[in-house]
């Protein structure tokens, strides 16, 4: 079968890399043993299998062979701030992904709307003035299948997420290559991933000029300093930052300058949530309006202890984890240990920007044995604060609440 | 990992009030290289099996594997519906007419709560 070729020589690749014997034992041994995991979902199924056979990705969640849908293992977020490329989760549309990018041909080509159409090539692109952003990318559906009632999609648990620094070139710059004309209401972008079927509606995205246009939407070429990963949208990335994965189009190939606004289906029906607070109705309501969906919103997470733990009374327990503050910064990280009634702030590490993970830790002690509920919520510079109870839509997008992790002290 | 030291907090004030957006100096142009991608994508064919899964594996596994629909929590027949519907009139899925009670039937009886 192709997936024991495949596992095969990546054990080789990391052998290659690794020092010693030791390294190699250990990485055969996890590759061969830990062929699934379970994520702690509200309801069945909670197997998933584990694999590392993705070209330049180590061990990844599989949601999906093909077309590729890759959950980083959440453990990874405890590692540190920046989440490595090829731990970085993985989401396609449609299977038609190009094998081999070739990048002398490659061509990144502006037209709609616009002065001069132009097909511009890598060295072109790169050519122009190099800018940086620590931000995090989210898929809108990450943590879809903690839902309840449980919702029909890719059925993620939290890691449909990572931190990166991206570096590349500002959209700006790329765009006024060709010059937008008067009366241009958005940019239209499209990847090198083709529809399975002919008549599978391309994956387009939109976003408005003026956003477009900001600055801070560029075209990254690289991620963590490195060229991006194939399945991660080499050679050239969207990143907006503060916006919900579904804008980062990856392998950015094509950009349309409208001049009226984009109704095909990934904005007018895909990737729309209830025009409500939070993006929150309940199920089977009737007469909600949907949006496109559009700024993240505040998370946090514990990531060094897990539900279940057992954890010594009298002495101090480091609790850390990270948070992001979505389409601002991270304000404030508050740790509770009583279920909610008391927060205490916890003491955040270093900034790496205004999108990106930031970590946080606080000491805890238990005074005596019994049950604790662990709760952590992150509050942005925009004064939003993850609440306490949960939002719901038929999509599963957007998630947000209070994070609760039940441990016992003894 | 370590905990914060005192000494990043300086650091953490000062960045703190830094932008989302770091230009880079003209000098520090990133060096990069871009080198041609070739890859090759795994999937090791997952196949569905009982009573009625001819249909279920000849009409949706062209275009998604099949944990696409075993990774699903149980579904109702109508959700199912919807799905098979939104395969075949959003994604033009080409299904004989013949072939959509025998997937709905099989996505029910084996992914579709009791």
């Amino acid at each position: 079968m192709p997936i024991l070729q495949r596992q095969g020589t990546h054990v080789s690749r990391r052998t290659l890399l690794a020092s010693g014997t030791c390294a190699l034992t250990l990485s055969a041994t996890r590759s061969m043993a830990a062929q699934t995991t379970k994520l702690p979902l509200p309801s069945a199924p909670r197997t998933r299998e584990l694999s590392s056979a993705f070209p330049q990705k180590g061990e990844m969640i599989v949601q999906r062979w093909r077309a590729p849908l890759l959950e980083t293992p959440f453990d990874v977020f405890d590692k540190g701030v920046f989440t490595p490329n090829d731990r970085f989760f993985v989401r396609w549309h449609y299977a038609d992904i190009p094998v081999k990018i070739d990048v002398t041909t490659f061509r990144l080509k502006i037209h709609g709307n616009v002065e001069k159409e132009v097909s511009l090539t890598l060295d072109e692109i790169m050519a122009l003035p190099h800018v940086e952003v620590a931000a995090v990318n989210q898929c809108s559906g990450n943590s879809r299948g903690l839902f309840m009632p449980r919702v029909a999609g890719g059925e993620w648990g939290d890691g449909a997420m990572g931190n990166a620094r991206w570096t590349g070139v500002r959209m700006s710059d790329v765009l006024k290559k060709a010059g937008i004309k008067p009366g241009s209401v958005q940019i239209r972008l499209q990847g090198l991933e083709k529809p399975s079927l002919p008549g599978s509606p391309p994956f387009l995205k939109s976003l408005s000029v003026e956003h477009a246009m900001d600055g801070e939407v560029m075209i990254a070429f690289a991620m963590n300093g490195q060229q991006l990963p194939h399945l991660n949208g080499f050679p050239l990335r969207v990143v907006v930052p503060g916006w919900y994965a579904t804008y980062w189009v990856k392998m950015l190939s094509d950009i349309e300058v409208l001049d009226k606004p984009d109704t095909n289906f990934w904005m007018a029906t895909a990737y729309t949530i209830p025009d409500t607070p939070r993006a929150d109705m309940k199920p089977g309501e009737a007469g909600v309006k949907f949006v496109p969906i559009n700024k993240m919103v505040p998370r946090s997470f514990i990531t060094n202890v897990t539900a279940g733990a057992k954890l010594k009374t009298g002495i101090n327990h480091l609790v850390r984890g990270m948070a992001f503050g979505g389409a601002s910064g991270v304000k404030m990280v508050e740790l509770s240990v009583d279920g909610g009634k008391t927060w205490k702030p916890t003491q955040l590490g270093k900034s790496e920007g205004k999108y990106s993970f930031r970590r946080w830790e606080s000491n805890v002690k238990f005074a005596k044995a019994g049950d604790h509920v662990l709760q952590v919520r992150c509050t942005n510079d925009a004064g939003e604060v993850q609440p306490p109870t949960t939002n719901w839509n038929p999509a599963g997008f957007m998630r947000n609440v209070i994070q609760s992790t039940a441990i016992s002290a003894a | 990992m370590q905990s914060f030291s005192n000494s990043r907090w300086a650091a953490a004030l000062f960045a703190t009030l830094a932008l989302g957006l770091v230009p880079l100096p003209v000098q520090a142009q990133t060096t990069l290289t871009l080198k041609t991608s070739s890859v090759d994508l795994p999937d090791p064919l997952h196949q569905f099996k009982g009573e009625g899964a001819d249909a279920v594996n000849n009409n949706c596994l062209a275009c998604h594997s099949a944990e696409m629909i075993q990774t699903q929590p149980k579904l109702n027949a109508a959700t199912w519906t919807a799905e098979v519907n939104k395969m075949i009139n959003v994604m033009k899925a080409p299904v004989d007419k013949a072939d959509v009670a025998a997937i709905v039937n099989y996505l029910v009886a084996n992914y579709g709560t009791k």
